[in-house]
């Protein structure tokens, strides 16, 4: 007997999967026919505008808003102690990351404003102008109090306590300590040191934050229309801290204008419209504009990281040794906590590598600035940076090929299942595969002959690779099993119409990644019919299964399993009624193109749109025990690990003019391996999405304080993004090796490109500037920091 | 984001702008391309009462040579000083230093006039006009027209030499020389944005001998600098590797108070400036990038 592999859903006839389908959504939204927050109006809709704190620290005493309820327009001007009547205060932590302490916060502040921006009153009126209008009215008398502004000194006894029933300023603590380090270092052949710093910055989201509030209490109903990426998390905590029934909390995300962890958070301003709706009995508005969203959107990185590895003489590494200190703010953000980051960040550094002795101390310290929390690849380009950076510095110190040296390092093809030093378990990763891959496609030996030739020209090119794995399809260990109602787990009701259409509601949420035409094409494979024939319905509580969203890379690998389950389970039962109404066998039959067709051969026996009709219309020609189901549901949650890792290498060839410390992206190259690519377009255009924000980590942006823990950059010309011109072609390729914990083997793409590239380019820039014996190690690589670091200025 | 209230007359002859400034004093505000003032509302940095539309004022479009010199309308696009073959032939300056203006759909609103009046000391084409001798035309009701040489127009970050009542109607260029020429570069770490540090220049060049130089930096202090001394250091000298170490040390008298921003600190800018000069004198004497 010859052993087949079994056949799966990817090997169906007709298969979508692995197919660049266009998205449906596309056209609509290029015709500007979208409907975000901003674009719908309610009757009776009012809009709120914040007086917000000018200073990073400050108590605050008499309001005197009189002026400002007496100006045009004006509905109600609301204090926080008012408000607090409505909306109770929460707490970020989580119980798995022992130790972690918050203060209470409230959607206004009390009495004290812990950082510029923070909400103080809110103004409502009939437009938003008239509310901002009315802001300027409102006086405050604030008493200004000492600023915790560096992180670096934050704990130092000398430094006044942010919230004094905490105690301290330290939010969270972490320490690892595996293997023998200190014996490793001692035998160490050769040992690397750095210090690393990550500048501040965010996520600029197209679309800025927006919600409505819509309350109802004649039913005591509240519908909240959200640009969000987890609808079923905010409906638990609204009806949680506005003290609401649950079942009478529906919140609705239609079209988001970008996300990427900035939308999954919970936002005084965005409580208080929340809670504002209730007090005042009608709907609220707020949408946050450019400035408010530079002060109050939450904010990432700002970590400094001072480590060190050891490496023996034939170039193995023994140890990593490291500590990491991160400044968040004064609250840990809620309900994910912001120790999230740094946990990521000891986690994950030396991640692809076989090293057996580790030590990382990671402290959290709250400041007077904008939150921190986690935004794309949250720590990722961290832990990726410091460890690629300590491999490029010990190529540099043993005087070895950096990709030599990482060949000896990664972990072997063949060594999996895997566990790495920290306790992350890896199903089955690719980095040789991928390493090869990557340098046939930049011709590594051609590039490192240009590269000097030009070198002999004064040219000074470099090139930088990274290596790197990505946490991606969390299962319940990330938020659940600290006591968050965070779902893991998604799914997907499938509906055969009577036309033969089939109409999907996910849990999984669109951001304008293409979420939902991921799970149209899954759909799709799955039952057999053309993509036209599938509808998604997404982001509307009261309407699609209970599931997480869209974060940490989980919409495709998880909410497609749930849409692959879903699509097989009403195949099945379309197979089963066509059986009988066809009195054929149901295993002699398939569903390809819309049709129900002989299995072999494929000639076609009914259209769906005929056992509609039959089922919906005729059902007394059915027999009489038969009661068809055209509805089903399935979900599914990741079990086997914790996590889906995926991994992948990043290649940055560019060019800095050592005169004034520029620095030109010339070309780009990425290798993922995500398991199975279900739309190659779309994971293509992740990758490089990604890899872009990484670029604008790694030379562009920082959120500038000053040390009074004044915003000193909050406009697009002063924060710079990385802009089309400015960007080098980046060249993507893969490797599949799908997860066999989902029949769909489909793992997480989302934050692959921006876990690398910071490293990469990191590694090209001290490759370029080698001769001069100088390197860099403080993103973003400014013109100024290069010069610096080249003893120019 | 949204601007406090404001009124909003538009103007279709200088007459109206004037009427304008009479009814409404310092409350009124001209208000040309929008793309600097615009921005600043929003932000509510400015808020005037009154927003006086010149958009619509026939006699302030236009680029006309007469006599040996070029006038340009204030109303004149950035993205038309880019393309104009007038421009280009005997300004070319300004031709240079257009497309390193923000991005085109920028250019194609903002005017020469808005640079000017609006005084940013990052702008490009305040320091063109310097380094074009450029002569700027205002009219005022009461006092009627004058000019002003544009190295006295320039006054602080955004204050020049214009009175409240004036308005900024032309300027004129004497047209390049044929032993003239020009060179522009500047430093930005992203096409279209304000420069790091930026130096416009201008000059007779006779074999490789620098004659009647002018060297205008930007993005270095609260107005645009016509470096004097780095000047009057080259005057008569041919180029070579020596001259522009001289020249590189004469800067550090000009750009004495060189100040920082947001990004950049004073010594980096400083540092930029001797590379830039360096740039342009080659260019200049036609030895391309060094
Ligand atoms: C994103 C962005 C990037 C930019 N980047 C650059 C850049 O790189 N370099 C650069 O130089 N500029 C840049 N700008 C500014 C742009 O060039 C403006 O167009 C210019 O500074 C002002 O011209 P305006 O016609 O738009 O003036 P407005 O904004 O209409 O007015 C500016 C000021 O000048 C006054 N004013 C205008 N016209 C007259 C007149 N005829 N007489 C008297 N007063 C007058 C107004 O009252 C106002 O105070 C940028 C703007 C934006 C929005």
């Amino acid at each position: 007997m010859t052993e087949k592999s079994p056949l799966t859903v990817l090997d169906r006839p007709n298969s979508f999967i692995g197919k660049s389908v266009s998205r449906a959504g596309a056209k609509r939204l290029l015709e500007g026919r979208g409907t975000f927050v901003d674009d719908m109006t309610l009757p009776r809709m009012v809009h709120v505008a914040f007086c917000r704190s000018p200073f990073a620290h400050a108590k605050f005493g008499a309001i005197n808003s009189e002026a400002a309820k007496a100006a045009s327009g004006i509905i109600s001007v609301v204090t926080g102690r008012e408000l607090a009547e409505y909306c109770t205060p929460w707490v970020g932590v989580l119980t798995h990351l022992q130790g972690l302490k918050s203060a209470p916060q409230h959607a206004i502040a009390l009495d004290k404003a812990c950082w510029q921006g923070e909400a103080v009153v809110a103004v409502i009126a009939e437009t938003r102008s008239q509310a901002e209008d009315a802001v300027e009215l409102v006086e405050i008398d604030y008493q200004e109090l000492p600023v915790v502004a560096d992180m670096e000194t934050a704990l130092d006894d000398a430094t006044p306590v942010i919230h004094s029933d905490l105690g301290d300023n330290l939010c969270f603590q972490r320490e690892v300590d595996i293997g023998e380090v200190d014996k490793a270092f001692a035998d160490a052949h050769c040992v690397v040191e750095e210090t690393f710093n990550f500048g501040r910055h965010t996520g600029v989201c197209l679309e800025t934050r927006a919600i409505i509030a819509d309350y109802n209490p004649s039913e005591e109903h509240l519908t909240v229309y959200l640009s969000a990426q987890a609808p079923h998390m905010m409906k638990n905590l609204y009806a949680k801290h506005f003290g609401l029934n649950e079942d009478k909390v529906r919140v609705v995300c239609k079209d988001v204008g970008g996300s990427f962890g900035i939308k999954v958070h919970t936002y005084p301003d965005e409580m208080a419209t929340g809670a504002l709706s209730i007090m005042l009995k009608r709907p609220v508005k707020f949408n946050a504009d450019r400035l408010e969203s530079f002060v109050t959107d939450i904010h990432a990185r700002d970590h400094r990281v001072k480590a060190r590895m050891a490496v023996s003489k034939e170039g193995k590494f023994l140890a990593i040794d490291m500590d990491d200190l991160t400044g968040i703010g004064p609250y840990s953000v809620y309900p994910r906590t912001s120790g999230i980051e740094a946990n990521q960040v000891i986690n994950l550094t030396g991640g692809p590598y076989t090293i057996e002795n580790y030590r990382a101390n990671a402290r959290v310290v709250f400041t007077n600035k904008n939150g921190m929390c986690q935004y794309r690849a949250v720590g990722h380009p961290i832990a990726c940076a410091v460890g690629e950076g300590l491999v490029d510095a010990a190529a540099r110190a043993m005087d070895m090929d950096p990709v030599e040296l990482r060949r000896r390092n990664l972990i072997p093809d063949d060594a999996y299942p895997y566990t790495y030093a920290t306790g992350l378990v890896y199903e089955q990763l690719s980095h040789h595969q991928c390493l090869d891959k990557l340098l046939e496609m930049m011709d590594y030996d051609g590039l490192r002959r240009e590269q000097a030739e030009y070198r002999d020209k004064g040219i000074h090119r470099g090139i930088g690779f990274a290596s790197m794995i990505e946490v991606t399809n969390p299962s319940p260990a990330f938020y659940g099993v600290g006591g968050a109602f965070i779902s893991s787990q998604e799914g997907c009701t499938m509906r055969l119409d009577h036309t033969g259409g089939i109409t999907c509601t996910v849990g999984v949420t669109e951001q304008g990644q293409g979420s939902d035409a991921v799970m149209a094409q899954v759909a799709a494979t799955a039952v057999g019919v053309p993509m036209e024939n599938i509808r998604i319905v997404s982001g509307d509580t009261d309407v699609v299964p209970y599931g997480g969203g869209t974060w940490a890379s989980r919409a495709a690998g998880i909410g497609g399993e749930a849409a692959l389950r879903a699509g097989k389970a009403l195949r099945e039962n379309l197979l089963e009624i066509a059986a009988i109404i066809l009195q054929a066998d149901a295993a002699a039959l398939d569903i390809q193109d819309g049709a129900v067709v002989d299995a072999d051969g494929g000639t076609e026996r009914m259209p769906l749109s005929e056992l509609g009709r039959i089922v919906y219309f005729r059902g007394d020609t059915l027999p009489k025990d038969v009661q068809p189901e055209l509805v089903v549901t399935r979900h599914y949650v990741p079990k086997a690990f914790p996590f889906a890792f995926t991994n992948g290498v990043e290649a940055f060839y560019v060019e800095v003019d050592v005169d004034t410390g520029f620095v030109k992206l010339l070309k780009c190259w990425v290798v993922d391996d995500c398991g199975t690519i279900i739309n190659p377009m779309l994971v293509d255009e992740q990758i490089r999405g990604g890899v872009v924000q990484g670029i604008g980590g790694a030379l562009y942006e920082e959120c500038l304080y000053d040390e009074r823990g004044q915003y000193l950059n909050a406009t697009m010309a002063d924060y710079l993004t990385p802009m089309a011109m400015e960007m080098p072609d980046i060249e993507v390729g893969h490797v599949e090796t799908p997860t066999k914990d989902s029949e769909l083997g489909a793992k997480g793409v989302g934050e692959a490109g921006t876990t690398g590239a910071p490293a990469a380019i990191m590694n090209a820039i001290n490759d370029a500037i080698q001769p001069f014996g100088k390197h860099v190690s403080d993103m973003p690589f400014t013109p100024e920091r290069i010069l610096k670091a080249l003893g120019k200025v | 984001m949204k601007a406090a209230p404001f009124d909003f007359v538009r103007a279709t002859a200088l007459s109206d702008v004037f009427a304008a400034f009479e009814r409404h004093g310092d409350d009124a505000r001209i208000v040309a391309g929008g793309q600097s003032l615009m921005p600043m509302m929003n932000m509510r940095l400015a808020a005037p009462r009154v927003l006086v539309d010149i958009n619509h004022i026939a006699e302030l479009n236009g680029v006309s040579e007469t006599d040996g010199t070029l006038r340009i309308g204030a109303l004149t696009r950035h993205q038309e000083l880019g393309v104009n073959a007038l421009v280009a032939e005997h300004a070319p300056l300004l031709t240079m230093a257009s497309t390193h203006i923000a991005h085109p759909a920028i250019r194609n609103r903002g005017t020469f006039g808005g640079s000017l009046s609006h005084a940013d000391p990052a702008a490009e084409l305040p320091a063109c006009a310097i380094a074009s001798d450029a002569v700027i035309n205002a009219v005022s009701s009461s006092r009627g027209e004058r000019s002003i040489k544009a190295v006295d127009f320039f006054l602080g970050t955004f204050h020049t030499a214009l009175e409240p009542d004036e308005i900024l109607v032309s300027v004129d260029i004497p047209i390049i020389g044929a032993a003239e020429r020009v060179a522009f570069d500047e430093l930005a770490r992203r096409q279209g944005d304000y420069a790091l540090v930026g130096l416009a220049a201008k000059g007779t060049i006779e074999g490789k001998t620098f004659k009647d130089l002018r060297l205008v930096f930007f993005s270095v202090a609260d107005r645009p600098i016509l470096a004097t001394e780095t000047i009057a250091t080259l005057e008569g000298k041919d180029y070579s590797p020596d001259t522009v170490t001289v020249a590189e040390a004469a800067l550090e008298v000009d750009l004495q108070d060189i100040d920082s921003d947001l990004h950049t600190s004073a010594a980096t800018k400083t540092h930029l400036a001797r590379v830039l000069v360096g740039r342009v004198l080659a260019e200049l004497a036609g030895e391309g990038r060094q």
